[in-house]
């Protein structure tokens, strides 16, 4: 299946990309896509357990399990205002 | 862009928030109250000694309007609420500029002075928006950009 990454702030920065696309298997959940995120990226890799997700633009825990053509978010602490 | 009617006037500007546009905006004649917070670009020391020259403003802006939109609807559930305005500015905003405005009336004060406190605390909490710290001397660093 495959997912959209949304990267912001400093991740974007590490990454060096606002958006990525990568296939995973059925089922994978985001703590498991994120172990490939790092692969992709080591740079993110001090920032992410920091980091929130959304999947399709809503908060979810990190156990999400992930579904073709998700759009799923990393999100570092936010700091709007 | 103002909305018609009723609806709330809820957006991301790269432009400077117009204070005057948005008071207009939340006036009624049902409205006793109104209570307008601005967030403004603060100046600030770096820990290298180097002064601010602006905040560079990023959002995931789909979610993020989204959110003011549950923002907006959560508020109107708890408060009688007649006109709603939250703007939020991305991209640069100079030192003494507001980079937030809510504005919000309601028939009497303690309303609109408690909704307007919880939406720009709901906000900093929850919105998909982001601050980076433009420094003179040439760096930058998103806040909350601590590794652990």
């Amino acid at each position: 299946m495959t997912i959209t990454i949304h990267l912001f702030a400093i991740l974007r920065d590490k990454a060096g990309t606002a958006r990525a696309t990568i296939e995973l298997s059925k089922g994978t959940r985001i703590i498991e896509a994120n172990q490939k995120l790092v692969e992709m990226y080591p740079a993110i890799h001090p920032y992410l357990a920091k980091s929130a997700f959304a999947v399709n633009e809503q908060y979810v825990s990190p156990d999400t399990e992930l579904k073709d053509g998700d759009q799923l978010a990393l999100i570092p602490p936010v700091s709007g205002g | 862009m103002q909305p018609d009617g009723s609806a709330d006037w809820l957006d991301l500007l790269n432009t400077p928030l117009d204070v005057s546009a948005a008071t207009a905006f939340v006036t009624s004649p049902r409205a006793g109250a109104i209570d307008l917070f601005l967030g403004i670009t603060r100046a600030e020391i770096s820990p290298a000694g180097s002064e601010l020259l602006a905040l560079d403003y990023q959002a995931y802006e789909s979610m993020a309007l989204r959110q003011l939109a549950g923002l907006a609807s959560q508020a109107r559930a708890r408060w009688p609420i007649q006109k709603l305005v939250i703007l939020h500015r991305i991209g640069r905003v100079p030192l003494g500029d507001p980079s937030v405005l809510i504005a919000v009336s309601t028939p009497h004060r303690a309303h609109a002075f408690q909704a307007c406190q919880s939406i720009i605390d709901e906000l900093k909490k929850q919105a998909t928006i982001w601050k980076q710290e433009v420094w003179a001397d040439g760096s930058a660093t998103w806040v909350h950009e601590q590794k652990t």
